[in-house]
């Protein structure tokens, strides 16, 4: 059995996660009303359908997994690759290398 | 009517960046992106039970054309808050879940479910966990002790032989191991089967996506196994961000959206199972 973190931080997980994309107004969304209604039914059936109740729990982390990563996946993407291909100047940059200049400035040999 | 339609071309599985004309000089995501059109979304239950996604007030259709469904309410409020969470532009490329409800509903390459139980288990020849090195040391090691519990887990949970090679060939797998995972995959619905192969393809393997899907793996664990080499040279050369991290944050999305619609889409049997019971 996969090492899965409690069924309470996963879901304090996803209505975080649901909070930073949807904004000040997430507790209206579907998504919000949907998880912690599943949170509580879930609590209540307690271990009548323990398999079910495992179940769920691993939906839950993969959700969670999903939303974390996608986020996490748009930031890097928009700092690095949003802008498309970067000039060789700003490429050098990035790994801290700058590219040779001409001695007497650009154009000197004329 | 017709003006009641959305309809996206570019919302198959695997997006290719396009150039875009007017910019030529860049190679850019933007051209799969698309200008956000509407406010509001939100579901409802149509005919047979199925539900809809409403943008605004038009259905969402699939780039086929078709109306699109899908079998539970979980489903679709996760496809949904896909929609709701986009700013002012759709990027398609990070909503896994409604790019595999669109390949499940137009079939795209018009597979039957044999073919696709047939393309998945081709990938049990080259498993990852099954291809290992024979240097450097510490990295034979490492997969040593990282993949041999899985492949043994597997082996005794289907009572099959696989077994491991550091031969270019590969091991050589048995005839009846693979009629074993064909006789299980025949038990997956459409739907589930276009997610496992999904995920089989993303984490290369069958072993991993089946361990994933059996609830023996977490995401992270799977993707992390299946990229197992990788860390072991980002452990001796160091991380870049934009390439490594980038990289292992698309895999576990699109991994943990696999994993999740396998499940979800393979509920609804349950769930109407409970429901008769009670």
């Amino acid at each position: 059995m996969a090492a899965l973190s409690s069924p309470l931080r996963v879901c304090r997980g996803i209505l975080k996660e649901i909070r930073l994309s949807q904004g000040p107004n997430y507790r209206q969304s579907l998504a919000y009303n949907y998880v912690m209604d599943q949170y509580r039914k879930n609590k209540v059936t307690g271990e009548r359908y323990c398999r079910a109740q495992q179940e769920a729990h691993h939906a839950s982390q993969a959700y969670l997994c999903l939303l974390t990563s996608t986020r996490n996946h748009m930031v890097l993407h928009n700092l690095y690759h949003a802008k498309g291909e970067r000039s060789p100047e700003q490429a050098a940059g990035m790994v801290g290398l700058r590219l040779p200049t001409q001695p007497g400035g650009k154009g000197w040999e004329k | 009517m017709f003006r009641n339609i959305v309809r996206f071309q570019s919302l198959y599985g695997h997006m290719i960046c396009k150039v875009c004309p007017k910019k030529e000089l860049f190679y850019s995501t933007a051209a799969a992106e698309r200008k956000k059109f509407y406010q509001d979304v939100s579901i409802s239950q149509g005919e047979g039970g199925l539900f809809e996604i409403n943008l605004d007030r038009r259905k969402l259709k699939t780039p086929g054309g078709k109306l699109f469904t899908v079998p539970n309410e979980a489903l679709a409020i996760a496809v949904a808050t896909e929609w709701d969470v986009q700013k002012e532009t759709l990027k398609f490329y990070t909503m896994h879940l409604s790019t595999l409800c669109n390949t499940a509903l137009d079939n795209p390459t018009q597979r039957n479910k044999d073919q696709m139980i047939s393309a998945a288990l081709k990938y049990l020849e080259t498993d990852t966990v099954c291809y290992r090195v024979d240097e450097p040391y510490g990295l034979v090691e490492l997969q040593n002790n990282e993949w041999d519990p899985v492949l043994h887990w597997i082996e005794n949970r289907y009572n099959v032989t696989i077994g491991s090679s550091s031969n270019i060939l590969g091991p050589e797998i048995p005839e009846a191991t693979k009629d074993t995972f064909r006789q299980h995959l025949k038990s997956y619905n459409f739907w589930s089967l276009t997610g496992l192969e999904f995920v089989i393809t993303q984490l290369k393997s069958v072993v991993l996506a089946l361990g994933m899907i059996d609830r023996h793996l977490g995401v992270e664990q799977a993707v992390l196994l299946s990229r197992l080499e990788e860390e072991y040279q980002i452990r001796c050369w160091g991380n870049v961000e934009w390439a490594h991290d980038y990289d292992i944050y698309e895999l576990r999305a699109r991994t943990a959206a696999g994993a999740l619609f396998v499940q979800l889409s393979s509920e609804s049997s349950t769930v109407k199972h409970k429901l008769m019971q009670d």
